[in-house]
């Protein structure tokens, strides 16, 4: 790749060698403003973390965490997340080596599927525990665990609803400016779930398996 | 399940402050009709008016649905105005409570009372001093970054309407229902349903989440455009110290806001859906709550108190001719504040029964914060020191300021000592302290802001005459109100308390009445001096722009300036920018060439997301799904239609930029450059003479 220039290389999702100095650099801040936005959000999934180590035991006499979870299942989900973490990471490359929107398409209709699949094992995995009475109404770990993950699952439902708005835009645009600095933002919002996912999956899940 | 149950939800007749007032006419719900009456007359007399004046049009098409980030911290400051009125108001009535309430029931019952010192601290709070510095900030700071608007245009207006809305449910409070009587922190389990069933917390719950929603996307938004929209040439070393402290507040908001939305969400969670973070049994912890709260609640007041810092900066700058002593300390010392405001949120709970070590470290960490607000202090003396100092209304608020604050860290420093904390805390010594750093820190500082540039955004002066009364009125009035505070507190009258037992206290609740009174009178002189300042306007034209001989790129264009700010956009080689360019002649002269300008057009989509939220949020509070489903949809609706509009900017022609800045021109020519000493008389057109 002769002549690449710097502001390419510090968005590397995204083909604007093309372009303008003025709209690289409107691209560069709507980005920019993006990443302050997730920063914020981690913010808020760390105040969630933190107090979901401050009720670790505080179960009330019900159901505890080991009861509940299911080691095989949250592995399958973190494997369908980090999955479609990289089928997302394929509708960047795309982008740059400027694909055309059918292989842009593509990818994130397979990223859409697998996040969804996680979506359900996620949700039958609350119906599970649910049946077997650890409902967030049962004790304070349990409302934690709930809004934590819950809050973790609700970014992955808007970010597949996102998905299906980027799909139809995709569709009328096609991968203009917008439509670009749009995916690159979505590309950045799906990986950073998938880092909070880590995080739960350690945090949350691991250590509640421990006896 | 009737019908009017899924209509209305928890709405009853007896929800109307008049129909209980009707019921019950006791003086407390009288008082509370009265306030009720007020909304909705102050509502009606404003939709007549607009009516009559067939101003609708006009204000839709100019200002509501306006990107302009003028506009909108225009729209911010009236916004804040209006709801300073009432929670000074409220001040007044609490004054007056605890004025005749020794031994005897007073004027307004204990929830009434309740309800009062937590809508004037949420109000004080989130919806006039958050809005009033948000609004300085979005019409100075792109100004002084020599930027044609923020980064986010379209989010810009929706944090407006979101704050807006935030405001509209505090007055619907007023009318329908009752607001909670938890104080503007909301503790539970006390907000719980077990104790609170009504709509109380809700109300609370949800106008706060609408401020902070609002507060949270200007904090981004605000920071990315100091980040990524600086002219040319302006370095970080080179920001005027007004955009410092708007980029410190940003940056707090960012970091401060989303504890604040994970504490109201959990209580919501406990109150929507049974479950139990902060309950008393099944395994709640309130402390959570007041952990998460005061992790918000300690950088808040920071956020309320870094920008004004930046006004007194470039105000006692100004109106001293010189330049600002120790930028560079005023700028680390800014930003220390910034940070070691993360850690020191348990000072508002020493009480709570943890160790001494994490007292001490507490106290502390609280301590060092007065050192790098110390040095901001000697810095504005040293830039007053030997200057041509003017002592106009904004100076006079910015030293009685520098007093008066000073007596308020020194207060503070006491309630940092723990053991100390033991003996006043939640008495109204603490409150005492919080009002001498509020009220010169925030109220002052936007004052004198206010009066500084109010000439740059209307092209005329506000009148001198009426600002000191104003002046007076807040400086004496704030003694009177507080000091008394400090000696009831001491003497361990506990705050929040409706009903005093200690006939001795008469003399001192009786002087903190005259103060509320004062300061209320200092409120209705600054509308007053509105009133007058425009009446007098073609007196006190300054349409060149620079009517007081400032430093800064925003007082390069005219006054008000235009759409687009500027004309070219600037190239920065100093500090102090258009000084600079007086000094070396290079003010007032036309570009080589001017280019087409793009703007973002009007769009209603901004109120359309943040009424849209509102109204779904108003049927949380009362339980009405389908109004809450349809404001949601709404809202949402409207961001996804938006998306699909690709067409969203406009363009000014090159040749109408070049001929609006040539009549400018003109205009700077013509007119007569006047010394410092006659910047208070008609003869300032706003150019200023070259002094030195
Ligand atoms: C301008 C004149 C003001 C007056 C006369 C005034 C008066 C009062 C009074 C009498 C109380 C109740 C004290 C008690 O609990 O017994 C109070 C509480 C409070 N005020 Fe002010 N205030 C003023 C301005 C402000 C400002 C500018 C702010 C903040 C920006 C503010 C924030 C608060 C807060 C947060 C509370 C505590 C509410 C609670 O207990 O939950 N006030 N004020
Ligand atoms: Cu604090």
């Amino acid at each position: 790749m002769a002549g690449v220039t710097e502001p390419e290389l510090r968005h590397a999702g995204l083909n604007l060698s093309d372009d303008p100095r003025e709209v690289r650099e409107h691209v560069e801040s709507d980005v920019f403003g993006f990443w302050v936005f997730l920063m914020s959000d981690a913010v808020m999934f760390a105040c969630l973390f933190a107090v979901y180590a401050t009720v670790r035991h505080a179960t009330a006499g019900g159901p505890t965490a080991a009861d509940e979870f299911k080691f095989h299942s949250a592995i399958w989900e973190t494997g369908l997340l980090l999955t479609s973490s990289f089928t997302y990471g394929m509708v960047s490359i795309s982008m740059k080596h400027t694909r055309g929107r059918l292989w842009i398409a593509a990818f994130i209709v397979v990223t859409f599927c697998v996040g969804a699949g996680f979506l359900k094992m996620e949700a039958h995995d609350f119906v599970t525990m649910f049946h077997d009475g650890a409902t967030p109404e049962r004790s304070g770990y349990f409302s934690c665990f709930f809004v934590l993950v819950g809050m973790h699952g609700f970014h992955v439902f808007s970010g597949l609803v996102w998905m299906i708005l980027m799909g139809i835009q995709l569709a009328v645009f096609g991968p203009d400016e917008r439509t670009k600095v749009n995916l690159i933002r979505l590309g950045l919002f799906w990986h950073f779930l998938d880092v909070i996912w880590v995080v739960i999956f350690s945090v949350v899940y691991l250590q509640g398996l421990i006896r | 399940m009737t019908i009017w149950h899924i209509l209305l939800g928890r709405l009853t007749w007896s929800s109307l402050a008049f129909v209980r007032a009707w019921r019950d006419p006791t003086l407390s719900e009288l008082i509370g009709a009265a306030a009720a009456a007020i909304a909705v007359g102050g509502a009606v007399v404003l939709f007549g008016l607009l009516t009559y004046l067939r101003a609708w049009r006009y204000l839709w098409s100019e200002w509501l649905t306006s990107l302009d980030h003028k506009r909108i911290g225009i729209m911010y400051m009236v916004f804040a105005g209006v709801m300073l009125a009432r929670a000074l108001i409220e001040a007044v009535v609490i004054r007056t409570q605890q004025a005749i309430a020794i031994n005897n029931q007073g004027i307004v019952g204990p929830e009434h009372f309740a309800e009062l010192f937590s809508t004037h601290g949420t109000i004080m709070v989130f919806f006039v001093g958050m809005p009033l510095l948000i609004g300085l900030m979005n019409y100075v700071m792109p100004l002084q970054i020599g930027s044609r608007d923020v980064a986010f245009p379209y989010l810009n207006s929706i944090s407006l309407w979101l704050t807006i809305g935030g405001g509209i449910m505090m007055m619907a409070s007023l009318v329908v229902g009752k607001f909670s009587t938890g104080g503007w922190s909301g503790y539970p389990p006390y907000t719980e349903l077990a104790f609170n069933g009504g709509v109380g917390p809700d109300y609370w719950i949800w106008s706060v989440s609408l401020s902070s929603l609002g507060a949270l996307m200007t904090g981004i938004n605000f920071a990315v455009t100091i980040y990524k929209f600086r002219a040319p040439g302006m370095t970080w070393m080179r920001l005027p110290l007004f955009t410092w402290t708007s980029l410190c507040t940003s940056i707090l908001m960012i970091f401060a806001v989303p504890p604040l939305t994970i504490a109201t969400l959990m209580l919501a969670a406990d109150r929507y859906l049974g479950m139990h973070f902060f309950t008393n049994d099944l395994g709640g912890n309130m402390m959570n709550f007041v952990n998460l709260f005061w992790l918000f609640g300690h950088p808040e007041v920071y956020i309320l108190i870094l920008p004004p810092f930046g006004v007194y900066s470039e105000v006692v700058s100004a109106y001293s001719s010189k330049e600002l002593y120790g930028y560079t300390s005023l700028v680390i010392a800014t930003m220390a504040i910034a940070i070691l405001s993360f850690t020191v949120w348990l000072h508002h709970f020493f009480t709570m029964g943890q160790s001494a070590p994490i007292n001490a470290f507490f106290g502390i960490a609280t301590m060092l914060i007065g050192i790098p607000t110390g040095v901001k202090i000697y810095d504005w003396i040293w830039t007053m020191f030997w200057g041509e100092v003017r002592l106009n209304t904004a100076m006079l608020f910015s030293i009685g300021f520098m007093v008066t604050f000073v007596i308020g860290g020194m207060s503070g420093i006491i309630l940092a000592t723990p053991p100390v904390d033991y003996m006043v805390h939640n008495t109204l010594f603490l409150i005492a302290h919080f009002h001498n750093m509020l009220i010169p820190g925030m109220l002052y500082g936007v004052i004198a802001g206010y009066y500084y540039w109010f000439p740059k955004a209307f092209g005329f002066r506000l009148s001198e005459k009426w600002g000191r009364r104003t002046f007076f009125c807040f400086f004496v009035g704030f003694y009177l109100a507080f000091m008394p505070l400090y000696v009831m507190g001491l003497g361990g009258v506990a705050r929040r308390s409706q009903e005093l037992f200690d006939p001795t206290l008469r003399p001192w609740t009786i002087v903190a009445e005259i103060g509320a009174l004062l300061l209320f009178t200092g409120l209705a002189c600054i509308f007053i001096q509105l009133y007058v300042s425009i009446k007098q306007r073609h007196q006190t034209r300054v349409p060149v722009g620079d009517p007081w001989d400032a430093r800064g790129l925003e007082w390069s264009m005219s006054a008000p300036p235009p759409e687009y700010n500027f004309a070219v956009i600037p190239q920065v080689s100093r500090r102090d920018a258009f000084y600079w360019r007086k000094k070396y002649d290079g003010a007032y002269r036309p570009a080589d060439h001017y280019r087409d300008i793009e703007l973002p057009k009007n769009s209603m989509c901004g109120i359309l997301v943040g009424m849209g939220l509102t109204a779904c949020f108003f049927g949380f509070v009362w339980h009405i799904w389908w109004l809450a489903f349809l404001g949601f949809a709404v809202a949402f609706g409207t961001a996804v239609v938006r998306s699909f509009n690709r067409d969203v900017n406009r363009v000014i022609p090159a040749a109408e930029v070049a001929a609006h800045d040539r009549r400018w021109l003109d205009r700077a020519a013509a007119a007569r450059p006047i010394p410092r000493h006659l910047e208070l008389t008609p003869e300032n057109e706003g150019l200023a003479k070259w002094q030195g």
